[in-house]
């Protein structure tokens, strides 16, 4: 098991040390204790109200306020819910320390969640590799099951039912459409919508679909109340964020924060900064599609809102730190691909975009490219952005357009040297080794 | 609870219960069938298929998107080395080489006597603890080349296979 990172004075979902996986440890820190709350006689119109008064933003990505995705279920003899628990997105590991960590207050969540809205079973959808964590979930969903709090018929006659679903390895799955067509059974290619999930999503029944971190905080914000967890956080983003922090820092981790805070706060204060001798050089502040910044990123605060006015986004709040000695066309490549990897193949710009972002990346690292290549990069990433159905293609085309943008002067220099001019410090260059002769092959020119 | 051949469509049926639609257990039906036979060979499919009543060629169109599922023979353990982002601005690469020294074999390659697979993975979401190494899922965190000889014994010298 990894080390956690210690508890911080703001914290309310991870309010504690250590981890507080057993049942007993759950219950005697007052867990529990909201679900039968919500046993006792709570109402939709009443869960969506505190959840609207907290102003909980759902925290896998795209930020969508919770309260009114619950609102949106539609009518039905059998309705489910759905955990995304498919944590993919590069730079962003926050729920699996929930998972491993918390994995109860997941659990009261989805009960609270199931019981109020009356669903006729939860799904968790986690990620294959996740194999671990899947095994710590079903070990509490036991412990909930011997209490009766799982598959136990409440005073209404409700049982409400829990169901771990394994995927198997593919980023695209994380996203709803494609990980709804992966529970039903599909390749895990997404849809157009509509129908959306809350009409029409697992196994054609309305869904409610939320991230881990979403529905693991619902009995904080019950315990808490809904105006203080707000007040901890913005106005439009209500209490805390889980952060994960990686890449060129002292003292990576997962720091619970919130969002009226800085980057820099959370960089430099809670991470101890890029390691001594080093200077930073740019952030990568919501996962790795999102837009990078540079050095400016530490004076803006961590809510989607102040990132989104600075061109960027908050994402799945995975911040990447980089340091000085990287180079910038090498992370533009790897990000690349990743994304071409990624890419489920089902629309053409998408398929062939980020495979064509990649081979020409490659040619400017190798420093086979001619300069003209540098603005296809960014012609390429045109014809992929807003062009497919789902966000895959905008995933791989906004960061790399922007690392072309914020650091075209390397990009030039790859190009003028005929060579990586960072390639002996760069700790990316063991995976992109430079060619001993090559000449160009073709000469591009963008029409 | 892992699963044999003997024990799959048991097992399978057992998942199925789970889902209000038969195609829902096709993952869960994939992931036994793997664990059973090691990998999907046409022989696994075929015991799938049985147990699922979708055709071998459906379970295989499924299990052909996903990463994990190994529509080739594979080593007895699998070595999953992180090389995405986080993990690459903390030393991936270097690890990908120690690997490939220690074991004698390239990325995607098993060593001869068919004991270990080494791949490289995309995120496997330990970007905090980087660069992280799993071991037939299990991960290994901040790990450096000098854990990689003592890695490589340990998987060899791992009794069962993988996931028991």
């Amino acid at each position: 098991m990894p080390e956690w990172t210690p508890r911080l004075e703001a914290s309310v979902l991870l309010d504690f040390e250590g981890d507080l996986r057993g049942i007993d440890a759950y219950e005697a820190y007052g867990g529990y204790a909201q679900l039968r709350r919500a046993q006792a006689g709570m109402d939709v119109d009443a869960l969506v109200a505190e959840l609207g008064g907290a102003a909980l933003r759902g925290r896998g990505g795209a930020g969508f306020p919770t309260g009114r995705k619950a609102s949106f279920l539609a009518p039905g003899a059998e309705r489910y819910l759905v955990v995304n628990a498919d944590e993919s997105e590069p730079g962003s590991c926050k729920d699996r320390e929930l998972l491993l960590r918390t994995p109860h207050a997941l659990l009261e969540g989805v009960l609270i969640v199931s019981t109020v809205l009356k669903l006729t079973r939860a799904y968790i959808y986690i990620r294959g590799e996740y194999l671990t964590e899947a095994e710590v979930l079903e070990a509490a969903i036991a412990e909930a099951r011997a209490r009766g709090l799982v598959g136990s018929p409440d005073a209404d006659g409700y049982a409400p039912e829990i169901t771990v679903h394994r995927g198997a390895g593919a980023y695209i799955c994380g996203e709803e459409t494609a990980l709804l067509a992966s529970l039903n059974g599909f390749r895990g290619q997404p849809s157009a919508k509509p129908p959306f999930p809350a009409v029409s999503g697992a196994f054609e029944r309305p869904t409610l679909l939320n991230n881990v971190e979403t529905i693991a905080t619902i009995p904080a914000i019950l315990r808490k109340g809904a105006e203080t967890y707000h007040e901890l956080g913005t106005e439009q983003s209500g209490g805390t964020h889980v952060m994960s922090l990686s890449g060129h820092v002292v003292r990576p981790g997962n720091y619970e924060m919130p969002m009226s805070l800085t980057m820099g706060h959370l960089i430099e204060t809670l991470g101890g900064g890029v390691p001594e001798g080093r200077s930073l050089k740019a952030v990568i502040p919501g996962g790795a599609s999102s837009p990078i910044l540079g050095p400016e990123a530490l004076d803006i605060l961590c809510a989607p809102e102040a990132l989104a006015a600075a061109g960027t986004m908050a994402g799945s709040a995975g911040v990447m730190v980089i340091d000085d000695t990287t180079c910038i066309v090498q992370l533009a490549l790897r990000t690349a691909e990743f994304y071409a990897h990624e890419s489920c193949g089902k629309c053409t710009p998408c398929r062939e975009g980020t495979r064509w972002i990649v081979d020409t990346l490659r040619r400017i690292e190798d420093g086979i490219a001619a300069a003209a290549e540098i603005d296809l990069v960014l012609q390429i990433c045109d014809n992929v952005e807003g062009k497919c159905l789902c966000p895959l293609g905008d995933a791989c085309a906004m960061p790399v357009r922007s690392m072309v943008k914020r650091f075209r002067e390397e990009f030039e220099a790859h190009v003028e040297l005929g060579s990586c001019p960072l390639h002996d410090t760069s700790v990316l260059s063991t995976l992109y080794p430079q060619p001993r002769s090559l000449l160009p092959l073709l000469t591009v020119s963008p029409a | 609870m892992s699963a044999t051949p003997e024990t799959l469509y048991d097992a399978i049926q057992e998942a199925r219960s789970q889902y209000p639609t038969r195609r829902g257990a096709v993952l869960p039906a994939l992931h036994l069938t793997q664990e059973a036979y090691g990998w999907l060979s046409p022989q696994a499919l075929e015991a799938c298929s049985d147990a699922i009543g979708y055709s071998p060629a459906y379970c295989q169109s499924v299990a052909s998107f996903y990463d994990m599922f190994f529509l080739d023979p594979v080593g007895t353990h699998v070595i999953d080395i992180c090389t995405n982002l986080a993990c690459a601005l903390r030393g991936a690469g270097e690890l990908v080489t120690a690997f490939e020294h220690e074991l004698g074999v390239g990325i995607g390659g098993t060593t001869a006597d068919g004991t270990i697979t080494l791949r490289k993975a995309e995120c496997l979401g330990g970007c905090s603890w980087a660069p992280v190494v799993a071991v037939d899922e299990r991960y290994r965190e901040h790990v450096t080349p000098a854990d990689v000889a003592k890695i490589v014994s340990d998987t060899r010298n791992a009794t069962g296979a993988r996931h028991a």
